[in-house]
């Protein structure tokens, strides 16, 4: 097994940040707020690994900085301090000293997201098949018939209806939402893949479906997944390891089952005593 | 011959933050596992025989102690402090577990079940899941089963999937909770002769067995746990 992806001390600080900041908040000082200046640690001194084809899964309840993680990798965010290494077949890519376009190359290329809001991942002003295209034009794929059939395969594998291609997404199901911003995300057959609550608010027989979906293309392509939710059927159906955050730090980090059966840290504990 | 497991000074405690509490679950565990034999772990309920398998497996953290793994390729590895992808490298090609409840995917058919710890390995579809319909069929789950999920099977059906999916990945060591506990005598005894195939083609199994004839009948070594002396943390709640 490989590493595509390595994360060393990620931190995000929202506000101009003081000396105190780091000391001030943190799980024990049951805070993400800074009481000197009232900066938000939202992640600080976050390090992890991913391999190739490996769901990791990253638990916490809001606020604890778990979305703001993938939102930094995915440049959708900047980090205030940190590192991160994408392995690549072509070598190895240090995320955060890539310049815009560098940026934006990997972004449509090399990387996939699907966010709980389906707002944030599609352009609901084209068609369902036009969000497809969008981001096949994004990496170079400009010939129309290829687009078309692309997108009609990538639709029907997520099992969205054919005929249903043309409309907007504005005029689907939150469920059917979710599998065209997982087409979408696919349609360059990335090597990492992040996923941000996306079945949280679905009813549960589509939330099954989405994640059945999501480990078949898992199993099909072997693609790389950094699986974001509070909650903890998903971190068990879909991961293999996960980590635990909460006000912005890692406080555990191990395998799934390791993690569900024999937590170690005491808010970690508390969680999965609540959800059994 | 050389074991293939050594398990050294072994402890397993939790610690309960919320209620304040050390409870413990086994110590002081000396064993040895080899291929092409059985042993069992025996004593009462309490004295911590199944966080043996757990640690061993690492689905619990260790709180002491080493278990020294010689894996396929004769190189030593304690299992307490291997990382957490040799450990899922292991559990892939190497170590299996089949305890008393049947964890697996849902909405996916008994035979697709079984066959998973051979898909996740890379043999081809077809071939996987004719071996898993053929291994469910030893164990004598009737066909019309076999493409059901098995979450509304009975207690005694669930257990043959899940020995039926630990027998067929065919690991170098193989962990066994109470493998029998809710079957019928007859599809126990199809289990036991599974058992006995598996250690003639050498298959290292450490196992709890409910029964002691399947120890009698199974076992090649027998170790003994006691449960734990309390530790002080528990002893202060039991005075106080």
């Amino acid at each position: 097994m490989k590493k595509i992806l390595e994360v060393q001390n990620l931190a995000k600080l929202h506000g101009k940040g003081c000396p105190l900041c780091i000391e001030a908040t943190g799980p024990d000082n049951d805070t993400n707020v800074c009481p000197h200046c009232g900066t938000v640690v939202a992640a600080h001194g976050v390090s992890f690994d991913l391999y190739e084809g490996e769901i990791l899964g990253i638990m916490g309840e809001s606020g604890s900085g778990k979305s703001t993680l993938v939102k930094i990798l995915y440049f959708d965010e900047t980090p205030s301090a940190g590192e991160a290494r994408f392995f690549d077949a072509g070598g190895q890519h240090d995320l955060f000293a890539l310049n815009a376009a560098q940026q934006r190359w990997l972004r449509n290329h090399r990387f996939g997201m699907v966010y709980q809001n389906p707002h944030l991942g599609l352009n609901f002003n084209v068609s369902a098949g036009g969000n497809i295209a969008e981001r096949l034009l994004m990496s170079d794929v400009a010939h129309y018939g290829e687009i078309r059939s692309r997108a009609r395969e990538l639709l029907a594998r997520t099992e969205v209806l054919e005929n249903r291609m043309d409309e907007s997404p504005k005029r689907f199901s939150g469920g059917m939402q979710q599998r065209v911003q997982i087409a979408k995300a696919l349609a360059t057959r990335p090597p990492l893949l992040f996923l941000d609550e996306v079945t949280t608010g679905l009813d549960l027989s589509v939330q099954a479906r989405i994640l059945d979906l999501i480990l078949e293309i898992q199993q099909e392509l072997s693609t790389a997944m950094i699986v974001v939710t509070h909650d903890l059927g998903v971190i068990r159906l879909l991961t293999v390891r996960a980590i635990v955050m909460k006000y912005g730090r890692v406080i555990e980090a191990g395998l799934t089952d390791q993690i569900l059966e024999d937590p170690q840290h005491a808010y970690t504990q508390r969680l999965v005593a609540s959800a059994l | 011959m050389q074991a293939i497991l050594s398990i050294e000074g072994l402890a397993k405690h939790f610690q309960l933050h919320e209620q304040g509490k050390l409870i413990p679950s086994c110590a002081n565990v000396h064993l040895q596992v080899w291929p092409g034999r059985l042993t069992a772990l025996v004593g009462p309920t309490g004295a911590g025989k199944s966080s043996v398998l757990k640690c061993v497996y690492r689905t619990y953290l260790p709180s002491a102690g080493r278990m020294r793994y010689r894996d396929a390729e004769g190189h030593e590895i304690d299992l307490a402090q291997a990382s957490e992808h040799r450990l899922l490298a292991l559990r892939q090609d190497e170590i299996g577990f089949v305890t008393q409840f049947l964890h697996c995917l849902p909405r996916k058919g008994a035979a697709e079940v079984v066959a998973e710890p051979l898909l996740r390995r890379g043999e081809a579809r077809a071939a996987a899941l004719e071996r898993a319909r053929d291994m469910l069929d030893r164990l004598d789950i009737p066909e019309r089963l076999w493409n059901v999920p098995p979450a509304t099977f009975s207690g005694g059906e669930k257990q043959r999937v899940n020995l039926a999916r630990g027998f067929l990945a065919r690991p170098r060591l193989l962990l066994l909770d109470e493998p029998t506990a809710s079957l019928d005598p007859k599809t126990s005894e199809r289990v036991i002769e599974r058992i006995e195939t598996l250690k003639q083609d050498g298959v290292a199994m450490l196992a709890i067995f409910h029964h002691p004839d399947l120890v009698a009948r199974l076992a090649d070594h027998v170790v003994e746990l006691a449960p734990p002396m309390p530790l002080t943390e528990t002893l202060k709640e039991l005075t106080a």
